[in-house]
């Protein structure tokens, strides 16, 4: 392999792993610098709803508590025995339905969130690109210029509101979909039509509000490149040699105006995610927000915790096979 | 001051999508003042009678807390406003920063700041925000807020910034500026931000867009201060008092209504800004005015 190629995996790679070390610290530090101390309100919430009035007993808890968040030793040993747990696998026990470690929580919602994220990112990246060269293109057609202004009005709209709006019109107005969850109360998992159905009858809103806000961002952006593109010189030579429009449109202009935009994939799929986390909320989708919200109503600090620590790993290593799939679309990686 | 003002009257004539983003954002604002003058303390509740649909004394309806729909909106307005420019002002000093040092140092204090810089782009920002307002619940204002998401909103911009700083760093005035024994931090402060002051308007705004996007966000999640009238905690209220079921749809359909539309007019105002700041088009318009001097 040449050189030029394994410096850029070196290079992603050693980017990859800062990603998740600086998100762990920034993690780590958040509950022991801040004024409030969970295991304080933890033991507020128990003495307030009534348990362990007991001083002695609320002593114990607090300990406790200390013991199972971690927050007992120097602030070194925390730090180390953090990531000693991380790399385990280990995120400690959930408080609100104890004693499920985080980990198997998580693992239960991580399915439904990636497959949520990945088909609509690969939908809308492919749609919005693919009409976005089309539209810039062709940038006289009234069509381009239509679905133009469609994709402005709805790129800006945030996640939540856009996802509110469909459930309210699509579920509620207009009953045509199930207002919230991922499958029908009951129904076992089997590969059969009517749990294929409903399955998929529960995904088209929360799929669709994060299409709508996606591809109208991949739509704008790839219009202005590909628009770029085309007056660059080598587009107009081969106009002039008579090269067939189909091919200067998809090997010369398309190809060209592509890179950015992966590297945009790679750069937005943070933001992507936190998309995808709101929406399962409004939607009560089952996945990494639900727990989320779920772990916020119940004040299960080690939930969230645990949820925030994963999501900066999975989103940077989703980042990573992205940057390494990177050198497939531009061969100049590979034969620098 | 002068040359501001015209370059507002120019996005204004030129291009019917900023005219379309002014207006709305002109209204909005005017919308946002009239909170001074509110007949009503955005804190007390139960002064109209509760759900009364929109009507000429309530144009927005009451909310089943007994409170005008419109002017509990003025404050929201103006609360979630102030809280997103201050959000996009203080994350342009670390942006301006980074983006100014990273640019015109380069070498390996360049790289450092970027592989961090970076690092902060694909960081999954709402998991920490959640963690962060789990923690601090009720104990957080718009202020302490908007200095958290400060720390997480710069990254994007500071490597717009460093991009265009790059090339400043090659002309001939800076050469200049360094040979007339001219500071390092004069260099940035005076000869090369005024150069980027353009790119730092538009991620502004942009900024402005995703701090008010994201506190709507933490809002629903019940995760901000609720006690503070803005757009989210208005959705949030609404949320918890059941107000489609109950039928009371306009108390959701004002905080909705008005954040669309302010997001498209931001938008919209900052592509017509990236338009116009263009060379390409700038070219364009200076020969379409040309033309027109000569007619």
């Amino acid at each position: 392999m040449p050189r030029s190629f394994l410096s850029y995996i070196a290079q992603r790679a050693v980017q990859c792993v800062l990603v998740i070390l600086i998100g762990i610290t920034i993690t780590f530090f958040i509950p022991r610098l801040s004024p409030t101390d969970p295991v304080e309100t933890a033991v507020n919430q128990a003495v307030m709803v009534g348990q362990f009035s007991h001083p002695d007993a609320v002593r114990e808890m607090k300990e406790a508590l200390i013991r199972l968040y971690g927050l007992d030793g120097t602030l070194l040993q925390q730090y180390v025995r953090f990531w000693k747990g991380l790399l385990a696998g280990d995120l400690g026990p959930s408080l609100s339905s104890f004693p499920k470690p985080v980990m198997t929580l998580i693992r239960g919602s991580l399915p439904w969130t990636a497959g949520l994220l990945l088909t609509t990112a690969v939908i809308s990246w492919t749609l919005g690109n693919l009409l976005g060269s089309l539209a810039g293109y062709y940038k006289n057609q009234r069509w381009a210029s239509i679905v133009g202004i469609i994709a402005m009005a709805l790129h800006p709209i945030p996640y939540y509101i856009m996802a509110f709006v469909l459930v309210v019109l699509l579920a509620y107005v207009v009953p045509i979909f199930p207002i919230g969850g991922a499958i029908d109360i009951g129904l076992k998992p089997a590969f059969s039509i009517v749990y294929l159905s409903s399955l998929l009858r529960h995904a088209i809103l929360p799929s669709l509000s994060l299409l709508l806000v996606g591809v109208g961002g991949w739509f704008l952006g790839m219009r202005t490149l590909v628009t770029n593109v085309i007056a660059e010189d080598y587009v107009t030579y081969a106009k002039y040699a008579g090269v067939r429009d189909r091919v200067i449109m998809y090997q010369y202009v398309m190809r060209n105006a592509l890179l950015p935009q992966i590297t945009g994939l790679a750069m937005q799929l943070g933001l992507i995610f936190n998309g995808a986390l709101i929406t399962e909320y409004v939607f009560s989708y089952p996945g990494l927000g639900y727990l989320a919200y779920n772990a916020i109503f119940a004040g299960d600090y080690s939930l969230i915790m645990g949820v925030a620590v994963f999501s900066i790993v999975g989103v940077s290593i989703a980042v990573l096979l992205i940057d390494l799939a990177y050198p497939l679309f531009d061969p100049r990686v590979k034969y620098q | 001051m002068r040359s501001r003002m015209r370059v507002i009257s120019d996005l204004y004539r030129h291009d019917p999508r900023c005219r379309f983003a002014l207006s709305v954002i002109f209204i909005v604002v005017i919308f946002a003042l009239l909170s001074l003058v509110s007949p009503y303390d955005p804190g007390s509740s139960y002064y109209a009678p509760p759900s009364l649909p929109p009507s000429r004394e309530h144009p927005f309806g009451t909310n089943s807390r007994g409170q005008d729909i419109f002017w509990l909106m003025t404050f929201a307005v103006r609360n979630s406003l102030t809280f997103g420019i201050l959000t996009a002002f203080l994350s342009r000093i670390i942006a301006i920063f980074v983006g100014l040092t990273s640019g015109y140092k380069g070498g390996i204090v360049d790289r450092i700041m970027m592989v961090i810089n970076d690092s902060f782009v694909v960081l999954p920002v709402l998991p920490i925000l959640i963690l962060i307002n789990f923690i601090m619940r009720g104990q957080m204002g718009l202020m302490e807020l908007a200095m958290i998401m400060a720390l997480f909103g710069w990254a994007w911009d500071a490597r717009l910034i460093r991009s265009q700083v790059l090339s400043l760093k090659e002309r001939e005035f800076t050469f200049t500026s360094v040979f007339s024994g001219t500071n390092t931090a004069r260099i940035l402060l005076s000869e090369h931000l005024p150069f980027v002051t353009p790119i730092v308007l538009s991620t502004t705004i942009n900024n402005l867009l995703w701090a008010i996007g994201m506190e709507v966000t933490l809002a629903v999640l019940g995760l901000s201060n609720i006690g503070i009238p803005t757009i989210g905690t208005t959705i949030y209220w609404a949320n918890q008092h059941q107000a489609l079921i109950s039928g009371v749809w306009w108390w959701l359909a004002a905080p909705v209504a008005i954040s669309v539309l302010l997001f498209i007019a931001l938008y919209l105002l900052v592509v017509g800004l990236g338009t116009y700041l263009d060379p390409r088009t700038r070219i364009q318009r200076m020969k379409g005015a040309l033309s027109d001097e000569r007619a």
